[in-house]
């Protein structure tokens, strides 16, 4: 089974979940971390990181003796990578989406394969048992899913992938960078806070992941915050509460601390337990025909 | 004309909430939401809405299924494992499809159309405030760092019309496309963290990000009174990494009760943490205002 922890706003206490998750999670998991560009699943489950690899992707370079600026590449080119001015050929490798088209296209055989460096992929261990795998961007590159690509492949080359599950950790967001990353899963799990901007993200949230016919459930994180119109929207979708965390200082403060809180608090450990017992109902129920409502 | 972005890497630090506060603030400025997949900035300034335009990014592949001989070539040389092909024939998935072109270019058949993708909207409106440009890409789409482009653009033009001093800048959480896309020629950018380990690296990468683009920072503890050593160790750092330590601003229940009455925290109460968001307002102003340096 795999879990996505996905949010639209930011900061609703993905992490938080996912670490918890992952603490108290009673058969053999991956916790990992496709929040690229600030990945900080590392910072609470401080993982013993045994590899790393740093991740490229291709690039087109140009062999400008061979090149007769026929301008074939620059016109199939949809991201202005490669431009061709009178008798210049330019390449614009942060530009390049890596779709190989102006390879394929080239008459000529003037460009082949480089590279362009995306961050590195990670791996390890964490509290002993749990399997880790996270991506970090680098400063500067612009597109996380390629980065994102490179750390699925590498857990599925792992024995993790097929022994045990899996718990992503999500970037924020609506767009392509968390579609990417709830993508390999097999149930979401919308992290959200009472409040008006955690429903409206929320909401926006639950749109863009409904067309993947996947099951979604909620968590509640600080409530008590704000308003009960996050509670109502789940009702009225059939979206199952799995679990409300409270709005609590005490929790807020192990967490600034760096603690995974199912590990600090002993009255978490139940909450994120009970969260565990509920997320595999649902996911080995056979699933209800809402997929089909939302197409 | 200084334009001045909040951005924080990690979300949830408060920067909208700051952002809004801030346009309160600001008498002179052009509001703009640069969050384009998660915006929220509209929620506080309830702006009406003058200017509605449609937002096209790109292109997407589409089979004709009547035009399509089953060679699968096309999911051949999909590099983006958008092509599948089920029993009903090959078809293209649109949220993994890039928009490459490669399958329209390849077809021997001529079977794979092109249109444009229509990814949002994006408006011109008013504000309490003053102008506000803001967007919504439709949910799932992607271009962000486009969008966000066209918004810095629009807010740039309004501004000279309406002889605004300033653009105000609420950013997006992350340092990928979107946010890059929002600092390019930005004159400063205000960093909003928190005192945890994740506010904590979050705030290196983003500040990375700002130095490797050139773009001047300073830096706001947000729920400094959560954890005070971690904020005086993001004090300490601010020397280390020549970028100002502009305040540290406690936690205060208002910020929520005042954005569940969809109004700025310097609205719903004149003092406590209002007057702190005041001083620091000033001093960015002022940070922003600046002439850069043609060496920097």
């Amino acid at each position: 089974m795999i879990v996505a922890v996905a949010s639209g706003k930011g900061g609703t206490g993905k992490t938080t979940v996912a670490a918890s998750l992952a603490w108290v999670w009673d058969r053999p998991v991956a916790a990992v971390d496709l929040d690229v560009e600030e990945p900080n699943l590392h910072l609470f489950l401080k993982p013993d990181i045994t590899g790393r690899e740093t991740a490229f992707m291709e690039v087109p370079v140009a062999d400008e003796s061979k090149c007769t600026y026929c301008r074939a590449c620059a016109d199939l080119c949809q991201f202005k990578a490669i431009s061709v001015l009178g008798s210049v050929l330019l390449t614009f490798a942060e530009m390049c989406h890596g779709c190989g088209g102006c390879l394929a296209v080239c008459p000529e055989k003037a460009l082949s394969p480089g590279s362009r460096e995306l961050g590195d992929v990670s791996w390890g261990t964490a509290g002993g048992r749990i399997g880790f795998f996270m991506g970090r961007l680098r400063v500067g590159e612009a597109m996380s899913p390629p980065l994102m690509r490179a750390v699925v492949a590498k857990l599925n080359q792992t024995p993790h992938a097929a022994a045990g599950d899996v718990i992503i950790d999500a970037p924020p967001g609506t767009s392509c960078p968390a579609i990417n990353a709830v993508l390999p899963s097999d149930l979401i799990l919308l992290v959200t806070e009472p409040t008006p901007f955690g429903f409206h993200d929320f909401r926006l949230a639950h749109a863009a992941f409904a067309p993947l016919g996947k099951p979604m459930a909620a968590v509640i994180n600080r409530a008590g915050l704000g308003d009960r119109s996050v509670q109502d929207f789940c009702l009225s979708r059939q979206l199952p509460i799995l679990a409300e965390i409270p709005f609590d200082r005490s929790l807020a403060e192990a967490y600034s601390k760096g603690r995974v809180v199912a590990e600090a608090l002993p009255n978490m450990r139940k909450v994120f337990v009970e969260l565990m017992t509920a997320l595999r109902g649902l996911a080995e129920t056979p699933p209800q025909r809402k997929a089909a409502a939302h197409a | 004309m200084p334009e001045i972005i909040i951005i924080s890497g990690k979300g949830g630090t408060g920067k909208t909430s700051l952002t809004a506060a801030f346009a309160h603030m600001a008498a002179d400025a052009v509001i703009c939401d640069l969050d384009v997949d998660a915006p929220d900035l509209h929620l506080i300034l309830r702006p009406e809405i003058k200017v509605r335009e449609d937002f096209h990014s790109g292109h997407e592949a589409l089979i004709d299924p009547a035009a399509c001989t089953a060679c699968g070539l096309c999911a051949e040389m999909c590099r983006f494992g958008a092509v599948s092909n089920p029993p009903t024939g090959y078809r293209i998935d649109p949220l993994k499809c890039e928009g490459c072109k490669v399958c329209v270019q390849f077809c021997p058949a001529a079977a794979i159309r092109f249109p444009e993708r229509h990814c949002g909207e994006w408006y011109l409106s008013s504000t309490r405030f003053g102008p506000m440009v803001h967007a919504q890409l439709f949910p799932g789409a992607e271009n962000s760092g486009r969008l966000v482009a066209l918004l810095r653009q629009k807010a740039r033009d309004l501004a000279r019309e309406s002889g605004r001093r300033l653009v105000l800048s609420d950013g997006a959480p992350g340092i990928g496309c979107p946010v890059i896309s929002s600092l390019s020629g930005t004159d400063f950018a205000v960093l909003v963290t928190e005192p945890t380990p994740s506010g904590r690296h979050d705030l290196e990468r983003v500040a990375d990000l700002c130095r490797h683009f050139k773009i001047p920072t300073g830096v706001i503890v947000n729920k400094a009174d959560l954890n005070p050593e971690n904020t005086r160790d993001i004090q300490r750092w601010c020397e280390t990494a020549r970028t100002e330590f502009l305040a540290a601003l406690p936690y205060d229940p208002a910020v929520t009760e005042a954005m569940v009455q969809r109004q700025t925290v310097t609205e719903f109460s004149a003092d406590g943490l209002s007057t702190d968001i005041r001083r620091t307002w000033r001093r960015i102003l002022e940070l922003g205002s600046r002439k850069k340096h043609p060496s920097q």
